[in-house]
């Protein structure tokens, strides 16, 4: 099948690649661009691995075709660190024991921070109910809440 | 003599006992001592077991020590996740 | 055990460190196992029955070999023969033979230049079946008339008489069962069913795989144990272990499910014919059909006990279908059934069935949680009848050290009686329940396990560490390795690097499975440093002129010690690193055992559900796991073990279920419908780490992965009965079932 040129950006770096009409996003960001922090858990839209934004919005980047890139931003796990300085999220995810494989952390980094940007002071539920589309299967999501919200109280007094 | 017990299932090829006293001084003379004494217990063996003596559960170790006094067990091979 | 232990007075142990490989793992860094590429790589693709049970008459691939970029397709005719006992069983499950036994079987793959040509290919690749009569029910597959799958399979365990399905019987117990059940005021007897639930890893099976026409290979693969699957690899395609290395990928998750091979050899045998590096990645349908879910299991007890609450008899009978093969674990699961009892009179029965489903894995606790969910909910059921207090009950029958084992042996050093204790104490027990709302309580155990283990640690010219390991560090394990080598050699946990390194580079490792990674490769760990400071401490004597023994090694330093020692100021590590090429050169240490004093760990937990009568739908309030770890090396991954046995066994109890139709296909194959508990599905879930020391390990440590899956069975069933006074039987306790239940008691 004929492949189409996409142009678009990637955390901020303009990019191009080829794509064949029916490659997701996912494929296009891991296999041709060499992005592989976002993962694929199901490629159905359930497990949330491969959550990335388009232009601001949360989407399973496996749900996207590649060549729906095309002049878009595109802002992945890879792009949440400045340099050598984590994003406030990162920290707390380590700090908080909020990882065990860590497969699905790059998908849950990605949402909480579109949650963030949306509601800088979310509750326990709202946090739950907005990351009840990226699935952990090891850590019972405990310690994942508590650094999310431990994350966003640090953001709110702009430390 | 090391007394083994042995899981009831075994009995038919011990002659009805679920212990069996053999000479040994470690797992794997007292599972050749096993076999002799019952040549039934051969596939068994050899379809993979653990022994537990004094509470530890061994399962490859057969150069580990066992004596009189020690309290052995023939049990099912086990694996965890 | 020829081991220094220490208990108390840690300066690294029982912290709370960022965990080593951290900043790889929220940055997207980390490499899994599809996350690696080679030159010239190709794509696999497998083909899989969609029968339950069918005769393959013919393979045709012309059509699929016609497409341009198509490089190889293999069959069973390109595995060799003869193959005995469990090697057999694996290649037949990677690669079907004359017969698909499972929806989801591979019959054939392919390899071609890009992941769409091979999948295109696949379809291409024409299989002519002749669809045979199938069962996927433990207790129908036992059926007189019930198809059978492999006739005359069965091992030397299986009385005459019993269906060619039951591969391996099981008969043990102790005690006067019929005495026992005289002298109780109560008998009760039920039958409980679970039914199959997947480990749900969310990462799906994952190899880059190269194999030559000389034998020689390399693989790169998400695993929990790499020198499995060399070893299992190496035998289903016939080559030598020393010939193929194999490295493992960051993994993402296993618990058990990643302690075999299902597409390892495929993707080797499909890069030998092509000539070409080979990846294949599973999908999420195919990981559900076609890897290993637990058994699912149909269990009756009975159990004797006085008003007072002591139990005096107990027996257990327990079916359990492993999929198309033998080996579910009904081993463990009933040597788990009454462990936790100290019972007079025991009896075990099991049954190792095959049903047309996949192979079943190990999944955490292999046969346990099923077990438990039989035994502790009857239980429940007793105290009820009773009117007894539960949690005092158990206490009443604790094991504890001295207790005859259910299944044999008598108990070592054991922390039962104190997770029941700390449970009875906490403020959760006490809490205020509503409307509609249910407390459950149940206990669990795992046995855990020491197993194979060889681990090297290197001194770097400034005195820092380099410890290789080679059990994958599937949460954690390399903090909690680095804290116990930081302790034992008394150097900042900063300057100790773990790696998990490949099979080429240590002796056979088993997988980071039974819960024994901690203990086994931390023991190894331990003492592979210790190794160190004992050069270390030779070459001060050396330099100082006085006798090794008069030198000892405290806080990062060799100091002289005893009245013979003379004064000398201490040597630090970094001291003695920067010079030790000219004190006599390299400084490494290396141990390897099988270690076997792995203490079992027990569990007890309280969980608060609310039943809405109205849906039958079930949420889980509160959440209370208290579990003994021995020694929490680092606890807050500890904890992290514990809330994650919860949450899987609270899916398993509530929601996960394989559904088979009536034609034998798995019906709910992708996540959406294999449903496993989200975010919004829990509470937070509060730990009590318990601390009863494992004599087994220099600083006590106990497994801890497993047991915390055991107790939620059986605990959110009888916090179901609580609030919804209805006892549900069966798992899952889905909202239809608990309404159909609360309807049918009016």
């Amino acid at each position: 099948m004929t492949q189409i040129h996409v142009t678009t950006t990637v955390n901020g770096d303009e990019v191009e690649f080829l794509a064949d009409p029916r490659e997701t996003l996912l494929d296009c960001l891991r296999d041709k661009l060499g992005m592989t922090g976002a993962k694929e858990g199901c490629g159905t839209g359930d497990c949330g691995a491969c959550s990335v934004t388009v232009d601001g919005r949360l989407v399973c980047s496996c749900l996207v075709l590649g060549v729906e890139a095309e002049g878009k931003k595109i802002e992945t796990v890879e792009g949440m660190a400045e340099g050598e300085k984590l994003h406030p999220l990162q920290r707390k995810f380590i700090e908080h024991a909020a990882l065990q494989c860590g497969i699905c952390t790059p998908g849950i980094l990605v949402a909480a921070k579109a949650l963030l940007a949306q509601n800088p002071d979310p509750t326990e539920e709202e946090a739950r109910y907005w990351l009840a589309g990226n699935l952990c299967r090891c850590t019972g999501y405990d310690k994942i809440i508590r650094a999310v919200l431990d994350a966003a109280a640090e953001m709110r007094e702009g430390v | 003599m090391v007394k083994v017990h042995l899981w009831s299932g075994l009995r038919r090829f011990t002659d009805g006992a679920d212990v069996v006293e053999v000479e040994a001084k470690t797992v794997g003379e007292m599972m050749k001592a096993l076999v002799e004494a019952h040549p039934g217990l051969d596939p068994v063996i050899k379809a993979g077991v653990s022994v537990s003596v004094d509470g530890k559960l061994i399962a490859r170790g057969l150069h580990e020590q066992v004596s009189d006094d020690s309290e052995v067990f023939l049990l099912r091979q086990l694996k965890g996740g | 055990m020829p081991l220094d232990s220490k208990t108390t007075g840690f300066k690294y142990i029982g912290t709370r460190p960022d965990r080593p490989d951290g900043i790889d793992k929220v940055t997207g860094k980390a490499r899994y196992g599809a996350d690696a590429y080679a030159s010239g790589m190709l794509h696999g693709v497998m083909v899989r029955s969609p029968h339950a049970h069918a005769k393959i008459k013919k393979i045709d691939a012309s059509k699929a070999l016609a497409l341009k970029g198509v490089k190889a397709v293999v069959t069973r005719a390109d595995f060799p023969t003869g193959l005995e006992g469990e090697d057999w069983n694996i290649q037949e499950n990677c690669m079907a033979g004359e017969v698909a036994l499972y929806d989801g079987h591979a019959v054939a793959a392919v390899a071609a230049t890009s992941l769409l040509l091979a999948r295109e290919a696949a379809k291409l690749i024409e299989v002519e079946y002749e669809v045979l009569p199938h069962v996927t029910d433990v207790d129908e597959a036992m059926k007189p008339g019930a198809p059978a799958i492999r006739a005359g399979a069965a091992d030397y365990s299986v009385p005459e008489g019993l269906h060619p399905n039951v591969m391996r019987y099981i008969e043990y117990g102790h005690g006067d069962l019929d005495a026992g059940f005289a002298a109780a005021d109560l008998v009760m007897e039920n039958t409980y069913k679970t039914e199959a639930a997947h480990q749900g890893y969310i990462e799906p099976h994952a190899c880059l795989a190269q194999l030559g026409s000389d034998g020689k290979g390399e693989m790169w693969v998400c695993t929990q144990g790499h020198w499995f699957i060399r070893r299992m690899s190496a035998a289903v395609l016939g080559i030598d272990v020393a010939n193929l290395r194999v490295t493992p990928s960051e993994i993402g998750g296993g618990f058990g499910g990643k302690t075999t091979v299902f597409v390892e050899p495929v993707a080797l045998a499909l890069s030998r014919k092509a000539g070409k590096p080979v990846k294949m990645v599973m999908t999420r349908s195919e990981v559900l059909r076609a890897t290993g879910p637990t058994s699912s299991s149909s269990i009756d007890v009975k159990m004797g006990m006085k008003k007072d609450g002591t139990m005096t008899a107990a027996k257990v009978t327990m079916r359990m279908q492993g999929g198309a093969f033998p080996m579910a674990p009904i081993d463990s699961a009933l040597d788990c059934a009454f462990s936790c009892y100290n019972i007079p009179a025991v009896h075990h029965e099991g049954y190792d069935v095959l049903a047309n489903r996949p192979k079943q894995a190990a999944y955490r606790a292999p046969g346990s949680p099923m077990a438990a969910f039989a035994t502790e909910s009857l239980v429940d059921e007793m105290c009820r009848a009773l009117k007894l207090d539960p949690l005092k009950t158990r206490l009443k029958n604790a094991s504890r050290e001295g207790t005859k084992a259910s299944f044999g042996p008598t108990f070592p050093r054991i922390g039962l009686v104190e997770t029941l204790e700390a449970a009875l104490a906490h403020p959760h027990y006490a809490a205020p329940l509503g409307p509609n709302q249910g407390r459950g309580v149940a206990s669990g155990y795992w046995m855990n396990w020491g197993g194979e283990t060889s681990v090297s640690a290197a001194l770097g010219e400034d005195g820092s560490v380099t410890v290789s390991v080679g059990t994958p560090d599937i949460g954690g394990s390399r903090a909690s390795m680095a804290l116990m080598a930081a302790e034992a050699l008394g150097i900042p946990y900063e300057n100790v690097r773990v790696n998990v390194v490949d099979t080429g580079s240590l002796g056979v490792n088993e997988p980071t499975h039974g819960s024994r990674a901690t203990y086994a490769t931390g023991l190894a760990t331990i003492e592979a440093v210790k190794q160190i400071s004992t050069k270390l401490c030779q070459r001060a004597a050396d330099k100082w002129g006085i006798p090794a023994e008069a030198v000892i090694w405290e806080d990062g330093c060799a100091k002289p010690s005893g009245p013979n020692a003379g004064e000398f100021p201490p040597l630090a590590i970094g001291e003695l690193a920067a010079e030790m090429g000219g004190t006599g050169g390299p400084i490494s240490g290396h141990f390897e055992a099988t270690p076997s004093g792995h203490g079992g760990s027990f569990g007890t937990h309280i969980v608060d559900v609310e039943v809405d009568p109205e849906t039958g739908y079930t949420s889980v309030l509160r959440y209370t796991v208290v579990q003994d770890a021995g020694k929490a090396i680092h606890p807050a991954y500890v904890e992290g073990q514990f809330q994650g046995g919860a949450a899987q066994g609270i899916g398993w109890a509530l929601n996960e279920e394989y559904i088979y139709g009536a034609d034998g296909r798995l019906q709910n194959t992708v996540f959406l419908d294999y449903r496993i508990p989200v975010a919004s599905d829990l509470p937070m879930i509060d730990t009590v780490i318990v601390e009863v020391p494992n004599p087994g390990h220099p600083y006590g440590v106990r497994g801890v992965g497993e047991t915390g899956i055991t107790p939620p069975l059986p605990a959110v069933a009888n916090a179901v009965h609580a609030a919804a006074g209805v006892r549900l039987r069966s798992l899952p306790m889905s909202p239809p079932r608990i309404l159909a239940a609360i309807k049918a008691k009016g």
